[in-house]
Order: structure tokens, then sequence, then C-alpha cells
């Protein structure tokens, strides 16, 4: 199906001039995908691919300081090599920040999308006169921008205010300090997965309300009870959404930024490199450090590129239909 | 085969409703269970931005009080309406950022599916690393290439890379396939249309349900975005809600009278995007796994 099929044939027979007189509007219809596509292209290179390669370059680079570093001409920049990665690596900070962004990966990934498939199942199978209700009403912390989130979770945290510590006292039992280290990565960990799981549970439903109904009906009518029906067809149907799902949460929680920095004004327990996203933007703007923050940032991107391209590839699932 | 179905929920209510449905409590206590659970923060902010700053951290949690209407009017005072401007330029980085971002993904995905150029599957494998590539990942060095050009703390650094979504022209370039068929392209160019009014005017509107889909997705994602914004931006003027937000908050620190005004402001800038989400819900039926349901 193209717009550039053969000349249509009955200028097989034409005279020159008027195959020459066609050259001009032919030569320019070559070109016309391109002119479609130039803005997209211009700005993915702007705004994408440059990044990434001043980024690369950057983090090569060092600014060396010669005599007394007084004056424009005593800060040189230079090849660094690889120094910046080395140092940005060994940094003792870095470290601990990707296992704690990894312990909060596997807290909300699993839990978002499992909340998300029971709540698309429960409302696809349609056993209850509150779904239009309970659907409209998951959905809409998707409205809520994380900072917002943050903020709203972060006032309910303080004990002050907190609904739930007047719960647990009047059963006198201890509530849990949400803002105290030991329990502060559940906190970010439960906004992401309230903000999170109403727009996964929209992608999943809508999945489930394409399986033709015929199927679920015959399962029914075989006397398949509604777990066997959800987990013997329903699933498996789903299990191309479901990567998917997987795919972008994964890169969502990669780079959780928002909601710490919106809860540490709230918590002396957030450091500033609480996060990797977080040492990248303290190394860039609180330290002008911006090699280092360059080679943190390269690291992130290929490592992002790395798990999710390659959880598509373990799953047998080439990214993305190129067909259709 | 398409990334966005467009359902159409009447039908299939209508063949459902004769046969008999078991109700099941189990699943309406699950279902409500999250309701609730989801709608705790949003019933919060609502009885909170009607406290005064003394009722905040004093009385039961969800105890409305009367003085709404007081915190709104403070909020509003704060900085000559400064928390006006900064709805304003939400709206602004949102609304022209999604449309522009549109219009281009639909151009790239038109062209994408429906000709045949040189270098056409390099393109779109190219358009597809970058949707896995996060984006917020990129803002501190796309911030430091801007700041070569002097171009940082103005509308445009927040702008421009809010314009190009490597995932709207993968969802365009779907629905181009899908909804514009090559024969009636054809017959536009025998009638002699040229190939941008065939896009114009035939092509776009047979798209039109999927583009406001990609328009409400980029809408969303730069309504809600903070670090792009929060590394740009220098002169609080230029603020959008969500960097805006986060300013007050780290102010109420150390005066906790701005609280109130924070959790007010927290419960005005939801409001537009909870009306927008209720009046457009039908656009919201998204199925991420192309091709996944023959439908």
């Amino acid at each position: 199906m193209t717009l550039l099929s053969p000349t249509p044939r009955s200028t097989v027979g034409a005279s020159p001039a008027a195959l020459a007189a066609r050259a001009t509007p032919r030569s320019r219809r070559v070109g016309v995908p391109y002119t479609f596509l130039a803005p997209a292209l211009i700005l993915f290179t702007l705004f994408l691919a440059a990044p990434i390669g001043y980024a690369a370059y950057l983090s090569l680079r060092r600014v060396r300081v010669t005599g007394l570093g007084l004056g424009a001409k005593s800060r040189v920049e230079q090849w660094a090599g690889l120094s910046n990665y080395a140092r940005s690596l060994s940094d003792p900070e870095f470290l601990p920040s990707v296992w704690r962004v990894a312990a909060y990966g596997m807290i909300v990934v699993p839990t978002m999308l499992g909340v998300a498939l029971l709540m698309a199942l429960l409302l696809d199978a349609g056993r209850s006169r509150v779904g239009g209700f309970a659907r409209i009403s998951i959905f809409l912390p998707y409205a809520v921008p994380a900072v917002v989130a943050s903020l709203l979770w972060g006032f309910l945290y303080l004990p002050r205010v907190s609904p739930i510590t007047d719960l647990l006292a009047a059963m006198s039992i201890p509530a849990p300090e949400m803002l105290s280290s030991s329990w502060v990565l559940w906190a970010v960990a439960n906004i992401a997965v309230w903000g999170g799981t109403g727009f996964n549970m929209i992608v999943l439903y809508t999945a489930l309300r394409a399986i033709p109904t015929e199927i679920k009906e015959a399962a029914r009518i075989d006397g398949a009870s509604d777990i066997a029906v959800a987990w013997r067809i329903k699933i498996p149907i789903l299990l191309p959404s479901l990567v998917m799902t997987f795919v972008f949460s994964l890169i969502a929680t990669l780079q959780v930024f928002a909601e710490p920095m919106t809860l540490r004004p709230l918590s002396n327990t957030i450091s500033t490199t609480w996060t990797p996203l977080m040492k990248v933007y303290r190394d860039a703007f609180t330290r002008n450090d911006i090699y280092s923050a360059a080679a943190t940032s390269v690291v992130l991107a290929v490592a992002t590129f790395v798990l999710s391209y390659g959880f598509l590839k373990l799953v047998g699932r080439r990214a993305f239909n190129q067909e259709d | 085969m398409s990334l966005v179905t467009a359902t159409v929920p009447a039908p299939v209510e209508a063949t459902r409703r004769p046969r008999r449905q078991r109700h099941s409590a189990a699943a309406t206590v699950l279902l409500l269970l999250g309701a609730a659970y989801c709608l705790l923060p949003v019933l919060w902010v609502l009885v909170a931005s009607s406290k005064s700053a003394a009722e905040l951290f004093s009385t039961f949690t969800f105890a409305p009080s009367t003085h709404l209407w007081d915190n709104v009017v403070q909020l509003s005072g704060y900085r000559d309406g400064l928390f006006w401007r900064w709805m304003g330029n939400t709206a602004l980085y949102a609304g022209v950022g999604a449309f522009a971002s549109t219009l281009i993904s639909a151009m790239a995905g038109f062209a994408l599916a429906k000709y045949t150029f040189p270098g056409k599957n390099l393109i779109f494998n190219l358009i597809l690393a970058g949707v896995l590539v996060p984006g917020v990942i990129l803002a501190i060095p796309q911030y430091l290439l801007l700041a070569k050009v002097e171009m940082t703390n103005t509308y445009w650094a927040v702008l421009l890379p809010s314009m190009i979504s490597p995932y709207g022209i993968y969802l365009c370039r779907i629905f181009a396939a899908a909804a514009v068929p090559g024969e009636i392209l054809e017959s536009a160019r025998v009638d002699g249309a040229g190939d941008w009014r065939t896009f114009g005017q035939v092509a776009l509107p047979m798209m039109r349900t999927g583009l406001v889909t990609v328009f409400l997705f980029q809408f969303v994602a730069i309504w809600n975005n903070f670090m792009l914004p929060y590394i740009m931006l220098g002169d609080d003027r230029l603020y959008p809600i969500t960097v805006g937000l986060n300013g007050l908050l780290n102010q109420g620190a150390s005066q906790p009278a701005m609280y109130t005004s924070v959790v007010t402001g927290a419960l005005l800038s939801i409001v537009p995007l909870v009306l927008l989400f209720l009046s457009l819900q039908r656009y919201w039926q998204v199925d991420l796994a192309a091709g996944a349901v023959k439908a």
C-alpha cells in the first residue's frame, strides 16, 4: 500500500517533453514522506539524539585547572578517558542509591501490576454493580501529578494528620512512622502504586474487553468457574499486554525523582542522593560537576535500555509490532 | 490490530443484559476497597483545604471546616496571584505541547505507515529505540545543550522537548495503518489532491479518535512532568504548577502557615485534569500490546 506506485501506464508512450514536464512533480513527490517526517526527525535529533551524544562526550571530558586557577584561560577542558565513569561508579553513594531503587522497583512493579490485573479481571467479570464507580475511582490518581500525589500522601503520613495512626492508636497498636528511615522506601513505593495502578488497570481492561465474548461464554457454559476462566483463558491472552505494562513500569521506576524530591521537606530521611537520578541532579547543579553527572546519566540511560530491551528479548517478543 | 481499540461499550452491555448475571459479594468488596484506597487522598485534600492553618494539624483528619474560600483568597494573594500564573503556564505547556506533539506525530506516523521510501526502517527503529529511553534521564543533557544556546529559563526550554514523543509517533503509525485505507488515498490522488491536502482533509479526520488519545497521553505527561521544568527554569514566573507547589512546600518547612496554601493549591491543581478525565473517559481505551488480540 504505497503512494509511490509506478507511474501510470498511459505515460509510457508520452513524448519526451511530456515526461520532462512530469519530472518535477514526481521528484518532489519522492521528498514528500521526508517532509512529513521532518519536524519529528529534527526534534528527535535535537532533543533525543544530541543530548545523548553530548552527555557521552561530556562524560569523557574534565576540567583541568592550571596555574593559580585564576582568569578564564586557567580552566581548560581536556580528555579524561573513563575517569568520570570510575569516579561516578565508585562514589560511595551511587551503589546504595541503585540498590534502593532496585528494592523500590521490586515492591512497586509486582504490587502495582498485580492489583491492576486483579481489578481489571474483576471489572471484566461483570459480577458487581459498582464496576463503573470503581473503574473511575481507581483511574482517577492518573490525573494527579506525582508531585501533588507525594504532597497529599506526605501529609497523610504525618502522625498528626494520619487517620491510620488514630485508628491504630484506638486499637493500641503503635503506628509505623512512615517517614522514618525504616519505612520511607515503603512510603515512596505506596505513592507510586497509588498513582500507577489505575492506568495499568485501564490498559489491561481494554485488552480484556477485546477478547471475543464467545470464548468467555463457551468456557462458562462448559462449567468453568470465573477463576478458571481468568487463569486459563484471560491471563494467557493478556500476556503481551502484561509484558508491555511491565516494561513501561520498569522504565518509570528507574527514573523515580519527583516523589522523593517532594517528600524531602517533610522528612529528613531522604538524602540528596536517595535515587540515582537525584545523585545526577546533585552532581550537576549543587556540585557543578557536569562531567560526573553526564557519566552517571549515560550509565542510567544504557542500563534502562538494556533492562527493558533485554526483558523484551527474554520473553521472546520483538520490541513492538513492526507489521501492521 | 490496533493499539488503541475504539471499543463501543453499549452493544456489549446490551447483549449481556438478558443473561442472568450472578452478583458476587467478594468482587464488590474488592472493587470498593480499591476505589476507597484511590479516593482516600483525594477526599482528604477536599476536606483539608477547608481547614484553617490551626485546624490542619489539630482537628480529626476527615472533619471538614469552613475556611475553603479564605484559603483560596490567601493562596490567590500570594505574590500577586503567582499561583494562577503557574496554572496558566501549565495549561500553556500542556495544551500547546500536546497539540504540537500530536500533529508532529500524526505527520510522522502517516508517512511511516503509508509511504515506501529509503531509510524508512532505520527511522522507525530509531523511534522505537527512543520509546525505551526514558525522557527524564535526558533532562540534564538537554539542559546542558540548551544552556549552550542560552535557551534555558524560557518557555521554549519546556515546550520544545515536550513536542517530540516517540511513543506518540508509534501510536500514530498504527492508527494510520489501521484507519486510513490505501484505496481512499489512491482515489484522492487520482482526483488531483496533493499529498498535503490528502493528509489534512482525508487522513487526519479518519485518524481522529486515535489522535485524541495521543493528545490526552501527551497532555497528561506534560501536565504531570516535574523534572524537566524543575531543571530548565529558574524564574518562578515561568514555573508550571508542579514545580511551583514543590517550591511552596519547601517554604512550608520554615513557615508552617504556608501549608494551608500548599494543600489548597494541590486541590485546585487537580480539578482541571479530573474534569478532563471524566468528560473524555471513552478515549481512555488503551491496548499497549498492538496486535496481541485479533479484534
